[in-house]
């Protein structure tokens, strides 16, 4: 599903950053492992196409997204892609199930309203949210919150999602839920799973590992 | 859910600061539409009265207040004619015809004007309820005088000496109403029309040797009367003065007035723009990471661009719309206030040209004030504003 090759980057004006080779295959979950400042975002970055290699290519489901330009990225993204942050982000002033609509909004696909707004309560009914659909974001708990983003990243059906440290921020309990759950609907919807963490506690949860060395100076 | 909805939630979502630009905006926009309506409103109404009326010869003194008297009743008349040297000048060639009037009198504040039929004739007045005055003393009515003195056909009244007060009741002879006449939105509405010789006759002249009226409305049949008449008026204690003229003079006047109005309303407008232009712009700093978010999900910077925009559009169409609705509940409440003067037509609710023209620019505006926002967010670092957080 996602395979990278010699991947380089380099903010301008500092030195240049080497990612070793990365792959993930579909159904499968990778995780990426590496104290703060070791360029874990940036390399989800570079694979999501918010940011340019400097060389190297990244193939996602056989397309070298490397080479797309930018308007394609970002309909690729929006249709492939699905990603967690560390902290849920919502557009306040919208309904978590009409921040679920987003995606579907942003990429112009062609889902129709009543099969997208079925998908949304399907999937809140499933992360336990169904009470919450028409709240505003402000009114959840972090918990909640973070669920209704792993709603939000898999209701377009993405082949790939990213984690960014989703569990920094959350106890052992939630933790375990999190992941839990990332991981259960992540295999029903056949997606790739990439968590990208620093967090020690998911370390031997995963055979699959990628370990990112702290940069010198 | 469509971008559209996205814009009107986030507005929705600061209801003050959208509350501040909207009501600034409406001000504004409110003044200058109220400023387009009333001078339109006014100057309909001095050229519905003006009405072919080319000349007025009357007493010497201030041509404007000539006019003013003569033609508005709205001020005191520069004082009396010679009725036989005035009707010599109707006869000059150059004239077409003359409307002669006397007045001296009121009731309740309504002038008694004494003229013949050829004064409401020139204004369309027709008949609502009786007839024409015929006799001496008998009355026909507008119909705004009408309407707010409560007379009917059959009343009869003492006339008041002076234009204003009813002090100095002249109880010697009756006044009769025998007619009122239909609304003609003019100056008529506002008079009690009688004969010439009714007026001398509550003054006790009643020789037709010698008598003297207020003034003549003339009507020219050769451009060069204009030039003539002054001449020949020369050495009498007549003079002529052209109501185009002397209105044109007083709007330059009332000008001054208005630009110092249009001025604020335009600064006002100025710092509703400078509001739109913050509120979109705060909107955008603060939902920087909406923003960004927005992009992960395959948003394209146009999509985000249109949204930004979208939402100083709703902002100054709001304001605008507010605006209009301000100025025509104000020019309503303008009419009320001044109904004796303006009778207030419903029809002119319509939006006037000038209007049109002002909502468009707003608009415009208003959507170049949040380009520049919006302008930001194509040039925004995903990568760096999701790494920020």
């Amino acid at each position: 599903m996602i395979s990278t090759r010699d991947l380089t980057f380099s903010y301008s004006g500092s030195e240049l950053l080497s990612f070793p080779d990365v792959s993930c295959g579909s159904g499968d979950q990778l995780l990426i492992l590496g104290d703060s400042g070791s360029g874990k975002t940036t390399l989800i970055h570079l694979i999501c196409g918010l940011l340019k290699a400097r060389s190297g290519n990244i193939k996602i489901g056989g397309v070298d997204v490397s080479v797309l330009g930018d308007r394609e990225m970002d309909k690729f993204r929006g249709a492939n892609i699905g990603v967690v942050f560390q902290q849920a982000h919502f557009v306040q002033s919208l309904s978590v199930s009409e921040n679920l609509t987003l995606p579907s909004l942003m990429t112009k696909d062609n889902i129709s309203s009543e099969e997208l707004y079925s998908r949304i309560s399907e999937l809140l009914e499933r992360l336990g949210l169904s009470h919450k659909a028409d709240s505003s974001p402000k009114e959840l708990s972090v918990g909640e919150q973070q669920r209704a983003s792993i709603a939000r990243a898999l209701i377009h059906k993405p082949q790939i999602v990213f984690a960014d440290e989703p569990t920094s921020a959350l106890d052992d309990k939630s933790t375990e839920a999190v992941i839990s759950l990332l991981e259960e609907e992540t295999k029903l919807a056949g997606a790739c799973l990439v968590i990208v963490t620093h967090d020690q506690r998911l370390k031997s949860r995963y055979e699959k590992r990628v370990e990112l060395k702290k940069l010198a100076g | 859910m469509r971008l559209f909805y996205i814009a009107r939630k986030n507005l929705l979502a600061k209801p003050l600061q959208t509350a501040l630009s909207t009501i600034l905006l409406a001000f504004g926009v409110g003044m200058v539409s109220l400023m387009i309506l009333s001078e339109k409103k006014i100057k309909d109404q001095f050229e519905r009265n003006i009405k072919d009326i080319d000349l007025v010869l009357g007493a010497k003194g201030s041509p404007l207040q000539l006019i003013l008297a003569n033609v508005y009743h709205i001020d005191a008349p520069t004082g009396n004619i010679d009725l036989a040297a005035a009707m010599e000048v109707t006869k000059h060639p150059y004239v077409e015809s003359g409307i002669p009037l006397a007045y001296g009198d009121n009731y309740m504040g309504y002038r008694i004007v004494g003229t013949d039929h050829s004064y409401p004739q020139h204004y369309s007045a027709e008949i609502s309820e009786g007839e024409m005055w015929s006799e001496i003393y008998e009355v026909t009515v507008g119909a705004v005088a009408a309407e707010k003195m409560g007379l009917s056909i059959g009343d009869t009244f003492y006339s008041a000496h002076g234009l204003k007060d009813g002090t100095d009741v002249h109880d010697n002879v009756e006044f009769k109403i025998v007619g009122i006449l239909k609304s003609t939105s003019s100056v008529i509405d506002q008079l009690l029309l009688t004969n010439i010789e009714s007026v001398w006759g509550v003054h006790g002249d009643h020789t037709d040797e010698g008598s003297e009226i207020t003034a003549v409305l003339l009507k020219k049949r050769n451009p060069m009367a204009v030039l003539t008449l002054p001449n020949l008026l020369k050495d009498t204690n007549m003079q002529v003065a052209l109501p185009a003229i002397e209105i044109n003079r007083l709007n330059n006047q009332f000008g001054i007035g208005t630009k110092a109005i249009s001025a604020i309303a335009l600064l006002i407008m100025a710092l509703s723009f400078a509001s739109i232009f913050i509120s979109v712009f705060e909107n955008m700093q603060t939902r920087k990471y909406e923003l960004a978010l927005m992009r992960t999900m395959g948003g394209t910077p146009a999509t985000l661009f249109k949204l930004i925009i979208l939402e100083g559009g709703l902002l100054s169409i709001g304001g605008v719309l507010f605006g209009l609705f301000i100025s025509r509940v104000g020019l309503f409440t303008l009419a009320t206030l001044v109904a004796d003067q303006f009778k207030y037509d419903i029809s002119e609710m319509s939006l006037l040209p000038a209007e049109i023209a002002l909502i468009c620019s707003v608009i415009f505006v208003g959507l170049l004030a949040s380009t520049i926002p919006a302008i930001k967010t194509l040039r925004m670092d995903i990568s760096e504003t999701l790494s920020n957080e």
